[in-house]
């Protein structure tokens, strides 16, 4: 009985989520553009399994991960846990005793990635677009590994306190040095991959990692130690994807195997 | 498949870190069936709707001509879902106390309120902003390497000018604004657009929006935190 209310309940946050969408695009194709829909009872049996296949699938992870990995995320970078039962935290932590946290950050970012239902959204369409050059499941592991090394370097930074732009720049600045070496076709959906990994599933566990971090740090404030992780999260994929790409393309060359289509005249 | 490392990684740390048992099996079972349902209706209902919804309205601006309703659709698209972003009410509200904490604001309920707001309005015009620059882009056939790259100098002189405190707030919001409805939607108007258009590329013209869509609200925030 619970576990039926707890769903109605989530459903209906979905709904809510999803008619101002419905509302404008229903709005705009019937008034502006006066034409009817295609397939209207196709589109309405489609929206209703997306927002019941997404309310399962936040019901079933809360079952599965949201509450143990929250826990673990607590009992990771608990005192306790780093510096033995009954240990004083000491006023100058060293990062290096925290590597399970790093180990935890990285794993739990790469898993939740694979699930991330948007990423599967945008890998599935990369695919067909491309005309199957873009592999779906390549993608996703390629955004997964950015995700990972994201969200334990976030976890670095939050544990050695230093500044947040230092990482971000030198992101920005490794993705313009990419962008001129990597095939011409993939940099928009590289740069569109780091936007579709911060959605339903990693977002409040990464939330909770930062959180636990900077509450037990001393000289962490969670106000403000707390932000960043998704920043992290959404930075590092396009580096990984743009390496994925070069990493292919130079194969490709060195096979001397298929040529890669860049242009799509017509 | 897709839920096996999630498996993997929770067990591991269970057992082999933390060393704990696994809390009732049964559940666990029974919520994977659940995620892996879920994952397969969603899919499912992309295919259905939310792609080819997205497809034929880019194909239908392109027809009517009109580039005015265009623009305004896709404004109204990113400002509308981020209005309604429940991850954005949560942040911007967590934003708010950080503003009251370091002074930029004075510390009440009304001043936070009205501050979290104006967040959340700032966050939801950088996104429209966003998506109606992505659709002028698309119909220009402008690179988006040069948008973004643009886009992140804008970052990187923001980011020195700004109140410190809310630098990681900004640098956050661009990454809560895409949900799981909005993705393929927005995606599948791009790449609609991109192939309705004669001489644009579906994957060089029709991708790129998302990632504008991250990156203006850093800039639009950091002002915002100038400004108040």
């Amino acid at each position: 009985m619970d576990a039926v209310s707890e769903f109605g309940r989530t459903l209906m946050l979905l709904l809510r989520d999803v008619m101002p969408i419905m509302a404008i695009l229903f709005g705009f194709q019937l008034f502006i553009l006066r034409k009817k829909i295609k397939n209207p009872r196709r589109v309405l049996v489609g929206m209703v399994l997306v927002i019941l296949g997404l309310a399962f699938f936040l019901e079933g992870l809360d079952m599965v991960l949201f509450p143990i990995g929250r826990l673990m995320a607590k009992q990771l970078t608990a005192p306790e846990f780093i510096y033995g039962a009954g240990a004083v935290m000491p006023a100058q932590v060293d990062w290096k005793d925290y590597y399970w946290v790093y180990a935890f950050a990285a794993a739990i970012g790469f898993a939740t990635t694979i699930a991330e239902p948007a990423l599967i959204a945008v890998a599935l369409k990369a695919n067909q677009v491309s005309g199957g050059t873009v592999s779906t499941n390549g993608l996703r592991i390629a955004v997964a590994i950015g995700v990972a090394v994201g969200v334990a370097l976030g976890a670095f930074r939050i544990i050695t306190g230093t500044p947040l732009h230092w990482y971000i720049i030198s992101g920005y600045v490794l993705v313009i040095i990419q962008t001129f070496f990597a095939p011409k076709t993939i940099i928009p959906l590289a740069y569109d991959s780091g936007g579709v990994t911060t959605s339903t599933v990693t977002v409040p566990l990464v939330a909770a990692l930062g959180l636990g971090l900077s509450e037990t740090i001393p000289g962490r404030s969670p106000l403000l130690d707390g932000f960043g992780l998704i920043a992290f999260a959404s930075l590092f994929p396009i580096v990984a994807v743009l390496a994925y790409a070069q990493l292919s393309a130079y194969r490709a060359h060195r096979n001397n195997g298929h040529t890669r289509t860049q242009d799509n005249k017509d | 498949m897709d839920l096996l490392p999630i498996i993997l990684v929770v067990s591991f740390f269970q057992f082999a870190v933390l060393q704990q048992p696994l809390p009732n099996v049964a559940k666990m079972l029974a919520g994977i069936f659940m995620v892996m349902l879920g994952l397969a209706l969603f899919i499912q209902g992309l295919k259905m709707a939310l792609f080819p919804l997205g497809e034929e309205m880019a194909f239908n601006f392109v027809r009517a001509g009109n580039l005015w309703w265009l623009f305004l659709f896709a404004f109204t698209l990113g400002f509308g879902t981020v209005m309604a972003e429940p991850a954005l009410i949560l942040i911007s509200d967590k934003a708010a106390e950080v503003a009251a904490a370091g002074g930029m604001i004075v510390n009440n309920e009304t001043a936070q309120a009205k501050y979290a707001l104006g967040l959340r309005l700032t966050v939801a015009l950088s996104v429209g902003v966003a998506l109606l620059v992505g659709v002028l882009r698309i119909l220009k056939g402008w690179p988006v390497q040069y948008l973004i790259i643009g886009g992140y100098i804008g970052v990187v002189i923001m980011t020195s000018i700004a109140p410190p405190e809310i630098i990681g707030i900004a640098y956050d919001s661009g990454g809560v604004t895409t949900s799981t409805v909005t993705v393929p939607l927005v995606t599948a108007l791009g790449v609609g657009l991109a192939s309705s258009i004669r001489g644009r590329d579906p994957m060089l013209d029709g991708f790129g929006m998302i990632a504008l869509a991250v990156l203006m609200p850093m800039i639009f925030v950091m002002a915002y935190g100038m400004l108040i």
